[in-house]
């Protein structure tokens, strides 16, 4: 080990520091298990997707507390954001790298950058007074699923975009220009061997877009119309579980509150699931490599 | 292929191949039109969502619609408690993340092999704190912060989540800058005899900051925009703050009530959206007019 004092001094604060940032997840966990018990004990998991509708109540044996709605128009919306945005994503990626000139290039990654930085309040804003209004104006009924399925389309484009590019320019020189002497077209070197050298990237593109579109909370909130039932077409409004929790939380009592705490934990475990299949991805990529 | 004559001077008699060679070609064609007008689709709505918050919310901006404080729900007056509040929760924010954020990033570059156990579960536990969706934040602030320790609906409580919130974003830039740092500085300095904490203090640290200063700023960016994670712990109080332990809302919060809570809003929320989009520009351009200085200084210094 080193000679000097202040060296195991500072590696012990730096550890004490980590360790606490490293706890934030574990209290984060620990805190939502422990608000859902009361829900867990008095209403049981069950009835979070027998019970008929959702009506909570301070006491746990009155209410019902069905979440299945909220959790399907959450993986509804979540399935069409990602389905329309991540064609659009891995477009923009290929269109900064080979086809657009460069100034061009530069200005769109420009553009895409502060898109992702604008607030998804004002993505949920611009949704409310220029998107609902025109939905409504082509169908009845403006606030809808529809509505939030094109604003989250929107708001994860960057995320899926700015990974997919990243991984793109990571794709090996040799690779394009030794395909490009072989004379192959530019769509072909683009699918036949860009693609499979960034497969990995562009999956976590997709899988933090997808993270991203179910955790999103203020915009999906402010153009869904916010009803509890089950989505039955696209222009149905509905409303998400994380749209419920910020809608209910500011009254809710006692097992109600308990019960927010439950989607909480829920979508915090899929996220988990998420980083999980994300990192599964980047280790796959690893060994293959090797 | 059967070919007797290897020139194709016709492309009626071309060999099959030929005829693949044109179909991969319309392939190609199709492939550029297709790309070119993704690339314009995004634009274009890009262009439409920025120019309609411009277009009406630069009548609202001017200096008694930034110090005034809001009347009337927000329809009236301006939002100058607003911002002071913002600027706390902020403040709180930076205070507590940017030392801890620091701390862990020092350690995971510079004093953790890549394999050490417990420099993964620290990097694990980061990877799923960024992709904890905002409303849970919320949620785990009110029931930490507010409830447990006793803070209420406060400006620290708001801004210790938001702390939370923005570590993963500050560490993994932070930590990008001091694996920039070039290698001879760790060598000549243990080859000099000096310690590694002066080292650290001296040589990387000064080759670290652009990094550091990437990550503050995705750091501040996200805090500014965030809303969902404010509403249950920083609270919904629009007048001027007293002290961190009072209720603030921050502007992306102030946009949220007067949309969706407040008939006849929707004017002061444009002025509200434009400032905070502005803000988010000029933060982003300082940083990156300062990271460049930086870097350059560091050129020199070398």
């Amino acid at each position: 080990m080193s000679p000097w004092r202040s060296d195991a001094l500072l590696v012990w604060l730096l550890r004490g520091c980590a360790a606490l940032v490293g706890a934030i997840v574990v209290l984060i966990l620990l805190f939502l298990v422990r608000e859902s018990m009361p829900a867990f004990r008095h209403v049981g998991i069950g009835r979070f997707f027998t019970d008929a509708s959702w009506h909570p109540l301070a006491d746990g044996s009155q209410g019902e507390f069905n979440l299945t709605p909220m959790l399907v128009g959450s993986l509804v919306a979540m399935l069409g954001a990602v389905l329309l945005a991540a064609p659009l994503g891995v477009g923009s990626a290929v269109f900064c790298h080979y086809y657009a000139p460069r100034w061009i290039a530069r200005a769109y990654r420009k553009m895409i950058e502060l898109l992702a930085g604008i607030p998804s309040v004002v993505y949920g804003f611009w949704g409310l007074v220029v998107l609902v209004p025109l939905i409504a104006s082509w169908h009845p009924h403006g606030p809808s699923l529809l509505a939030g399925i094109l604003l989250l389309t929107i708001m994860i484009l960057p995320t899926i975009a700015l990974t997919i590019d990243a991984a793109l320019a990571n794709v090996p020189r040799e690779y394009v220009s030794g395909a490009a002497a072989l004379g192959m077209s530019r769509w072909g070197i683009i699918r036949g061997v860009v693609f499979p050298a960034a497969k990995s990237g562009v999956f976590t593109g997709i899988l933090l877009g997808t993270g991203r579109a179910i955790g999103e909370t203020m915009a999906v909130m402010m153009v869904c119309g916010n009803v509890v039932r089950m989505p039955d077409g696209i222009f149905a409004p509905m409303r998400t579980l994380t749209a419920n929790i910020a809608l209910e939380m500011a009254y809710a009592m006692g097992d109600h509150r308990s019960a927010l705490f439950v989607s909480g934990l829920l979508l915090m475990v899929l996220v988990i699931a998420l980083v999980a299949m994300a990192e599964m991805i980047g280790k796959e990529h690893i060994h293959q490599e090797s | 292929m059967p070919c007797d004559n290897p020139v194709i001077i016709s492309p009626l008699d071309a060999p099959p191949g030929a005829v693949r060679f044109t179909r991969s070609r319309l392939a190609d064609l199709g492939a550029t039109i297709v790309v070119w007008l993704m690339a314009m689709l995004v634009t274009a709505v890009f262009v439409w969502l920025l120019a309609d918050i411009v277009w009406h919310g630069a009548g609202q901006l001017s200096w008694q619609f930034l110090t005034e404080p809001s009347r009337n729900a927000g329809r009236a007056g301006g939002v100058g408690p607003i911002l002071v509040s913002t600027g706390l929760i902020l403040a709180v924010c930076l205070a507590v993340s940017l030392p801890l954020g620091l701390a862990t990033a020092v350690l995971l570059a510079e004093f953790t092999a890549v394999d050490s156990v417990f420099g993964r579960l620290v990097r694990r536990s980061l990877d799923v704190l960024a992709g904890v969706p905002s409303i849970v934040f919320g949620l785990f602030g009110n029931a930490f912060f507010c409830v447990y320790l006793r803070m209420g609906f406060s400006i620290l409580a708001g801004g210790l989540t938001l702390a939370c919130m923005v570590l993963p974003i500050l560490i993994r830039a932070t930590e990008e800058g001091f694996r920039s740092a070039p290698q001879e500085y760790r060598l000549g300095a243990a080859a000099l005899g000096m310690s590694r904490t002066s080292a650290l203090l001296h040589l990387l640290l000064p080759a670290a900051v652009p990094g550091l200063v990437v990550g503050l700023v995705l750091g501040i960016g996200r805090a500014l925009a965030e809303t969902a994670a404010l509403i249950f712990t920083s609270g919904y109080v629009d007048r001027m703050p007293g002290s961190l332990m009072d209720s603030g809302r921050s502007l992306s919060i102030h946009i949220y009530d007067l949309s969706m809570n407040v008939a006849g809003g929707n004017a002061h929320a444009y002025g509200s959206a434009l400032v905070l989009i502005l803000l988010l520009l000029v933060i982003n351009a300082a940083a990156s007019q300062m990271a460049e200085r930086w870097l350059q200084r560091k050129l020199i210094t070398v």
